[in-house]
């Protein structure tokens, strides 16, 4: 049993629906009338996987053009990136592409990406094509999910498959970034969030040394 | 009057920074401003008053939508035209920015109208300020890059349309400093801003209604949440407790309900209203802050336009809706503070403080009436050295008037403050209330009474009145200045 913790940003134009997304997973709650996301929202959340245990430490970011230059700081040091366009907004997805461009460029790591494509309770109003969304997705490597986060259909299974994907990428050892406890009692929350947003280096702890069965020391203990 | 040795609220030192005279605002930064260096240039149109109105119709019948049919575009315009007061924003290359109601695109030509009154007069060396036509104010302020416009209406003057506009400037630089805004019109004149200020218009929407709804614009100054002074005291020592050690933490704001609990500062800074009003616009215009932890850069114009502060912003906790902002320089401390945080709700939990805010929050302030005030239906009391105020809960009468009290006290505020002949004394009577209006060294009062007051009545009990506030100046007023 492993207990990884891995950050997870969340990318996309403007009211796509990244918080009422991770709200709705967080949560489990929907607002109408949600205002603008201001700078970045923290949320984190433990998934079980199988028998191990992923932390997501969520950064929402928000979506608005002037807050774009906040951005490096969040999806640096990320394990994940969710790029969210909305399925009725052809220039959502182009906005979203950009932002692919962007960490791609950026971003050297070995990073989860999953493109969703949000408010499918909109599917007569549709305008970017599941096929269209999956092909690109394909390109770069991404994984394709569809939700609606006000019907709350396919919210779970991003953060899921996120989970399981983070699980695979620490199996790899191709992150130095993502953090692995060997056990769940190592990993006491309080000791998870004491870390720095970008620019702290100080979790050393090598994935392959766990891969061949070193022990790892914690730092809370 | 009465024998009060201090005025009530008053402190050494203040948390905020305090001033005179509110309506001119100034920066630290290097700007052009036109008041002072030119000759002053108001426009009297009186004349050709229902002329120019009646242009001003025929031109405006762009403003519906051209999809919508004949009789609804004339319902749009009617509606846009009744408005009391309009506010625009545009760039110096006539560029439309805000427009406080209807869309920017449509009135492309208003902009243009607008942009070359300015410059027209700016070709005279001279400066734009004002056109009066009747009973509409046409005020201009001119903060490069940007032109901002009112259309008024209302009985405001001359300078406090002028103060709303240098609030919407801030509001402006606020989200994008006013270094880059420089730079962005530097590097090309014609572009357009609203890319970059999408969501802001929300906030200046809100800024503007704020502003006629709130008393504290107006008298540059903030009110605070009633608490005992130990309880305020605790909540001050424990968000210095847990954040004296951390690095370059600049402020620590808890408000709740558009009042203030506390403001712990860095020694040798202060926080200038004008900046904690846009705070208080910031938090109660964004709902979403309430759902998470939020990182977010903010600059406070008046503390220093040329560079960002990074929030820390959340709610203390479920069941306490007061709103914590850790501002510092630092842009990646996210996690230091949010463990800061922690600490803070914590000690706070423990020693019973989110109890005291909440029952703060939920019992409404003392009615004049049941103070012992029978005759008074309402009053604000400023205390100049602190730059805090303080207000009654709204009586009946006015509960659902809110904008006419307001109205009230901005008209007599005028009369105090205007610039041609300031008053110390106003004592005024019509058919539905007595005003009286006071302006001494430390204080301002303004006092509505009932219509039929006796006038020496309505000065004793003005001097009760304020030892009244004496009294209870340390649970209304936040008179220690805490500092990391």
């Amino acid at each position: 049993m492993k207990h990884i913790v891995g950050k997870v940003v969340l990318l996309g134009y403007q009211g796509v629906g990244k918080t009422s997304t991770v709200t709705r997973y967080v949560e489990n709650t929907f607002n109408h009338h949600v205002t603008p996301t201001v700078g970045a929202s923290f949320f984190s959340c433990k998934i079980k996987v199988d028998e191990n245990y992923v932390t997501l430490q969520i950064w929402d970011t928000a979506g608005q053009e002037r807050f774009k230059a906040m951005a490096p700081m969040f999806y640096r040091n990320a394990n994940a990136a969710l790029l969210v366009f909305d399925i009725t907004s052809p220039t959502s997805f182009e906005g979203m592409k950009m932002w692919v461009q962007e960490v791609k460029r950026n971003v050297e790591e070995a990073m989860v990406l999953c493109v969703v494509g949000n408010k499918t309770d909109l599917n007569d109003q549709r305008k970017v094509s599941r096929e269209e969304a999956i092909e690109y997705s394909r390109s770069i490597g991404a994984i394709y999910l569809e939700s609606s986060a006000l019907t709350d259909q396919g919210t779970g299974l991003i953060f899921e498959k996120i989970a399981q994907e983070l699980l695979k990428l620490s199996g790899e050892g191709s992150s130095s970034t993502l953090k692995v406890f060997d056990n769940d009692f190592m990993a006491k929350s309080s000791e998870l969030e004491a870390t720095d947003i970008g620019t702290e280096e100080n979790v050393n702890l090598s994935i392959g040394s766990i891969a061949h069965g070193n022990s790892v020391q914690s730092r809370c203990c | 009057m009465a024998n009060i040795e201090i005025e009530p609220g008053a402190a050494h030192e203040s948390v905020l920074v305090t001033t005179e005279s509110f309506g001119e605002m100034t920066s630290s930064l290097e700007e052009i401003k036109c008041s002072s260096s030119s000759v002053s240039s108001h426009l009297e149109e009186c004349n050709n008053d229902n002329n120019i109105i009646e242009q001003f119709e025929d031109t405006v019948s762009f403003v519906g939508d051209n999809n919508t049919d004949g009789e609804e575009a004339q319902e749009l315009q009617k509606e846009w035209l009744g408005k009391e007061k309009h506010v625009f924003v545009l760039s110096f290359a006539g560029k439309p920015i805000y427009s406080r109601y209807g869309n920017e695109d449509k009135l492309a030509w208003l902009f243009g109208v607008m942009q070359t009154l300015v410059s027209f007069v700016q070709s005279n060396d001279d400066c734009i300020q004002s056109i009066h036509a009747g009973d509409t104010h046409f005020v201009f302020l001119i903060r490069k890059p940007l032109i901002l416009v009112a259309v008024s209406k209302t009985q405001e003057s001359y300078h406090q349309l002028t103060a709303q506009l240098n609030y919407v400037f801030n509001q402006i630089t606020s989200t994008l400093t006013l270094t880059r805004l420089n730079k962005i019109y530097e590097q090309r004149q014609n572009y357009d801003l609203r890319r970059l200020l999408s969501g802001v218009e929300r906030l200046i929407d809100h800024l503007l209604d704020f502003f006629e709804r709130e008393p504290s614009f107006s008298l540059g100054a903030v009110q605070c949440l009633p608490l005992s002074p130990s309880v305020r005291d605790t909540i001050s020592s424990s968000i210095v407790g847990s954040c004296s050690k951390i690095k370059n933490l600049v402020f620590a704001i808890l408000l709740a309900n558009n009042k203030l609990i506390t403001l712990v500062r860095m020694k040798k800074y202060c926080l200038h209203p004008a900046d904690l009003h846009l705070i208080f616009n910031l938090v109660q215009a964004s709902e979403s802050l309430k759902n998470s932890e939020s990182w977010t850069p903010l600059c406070l114009p008046k503390f220093d336009s040329s560079g960002f502060l990074y929030g820390h912003v959340s709610y203390l906790a479920e069941d306490c809706q007061a709103c914590l902002l850790l501002l510092t320089v630092e842009r990646d401390v996210f996690f230091t503070l949010s463990d800061a945080k922690q600490h803070v709700v914590e000690k706070l939990r423990r020693a019973n403080c989110l109890e005291a805010i909440n029952e703060s929050l939920n019992s409404s302030e003392v009615k004049c009436a049941s103070a012992g005030f029978p005759e008074i239906r309402h009053y604000l009391y400023k205390c100049k050295s602190t730059a805090q105020f303080h207000q009654p809960s709204l009586s009946p009468l006015y509960a659902e008037s809110k904008v006419h009290l307001i109205n009230i006290y901005k008209r007599v505020h005028y009369r105090l403050h205007g610039p041609a002949r300031p008053l110390k004394l106003v004592f005024e009577r019509n058919s539905e209330e007595a005003l009286l209006a006071w302006d001494t060294k430390g204080f301002e009062l303004y006092v509505v009474f009932e219509p039929l007051i006796d006038t020496s009545f309505a000065i004793n009990s003005v001097g009760r009145l304020l030892n009244w506030i004496k009294k209870r100046e340390d649970k209304l007023f936040h008179l220690n200045a805490p500092t990391f």
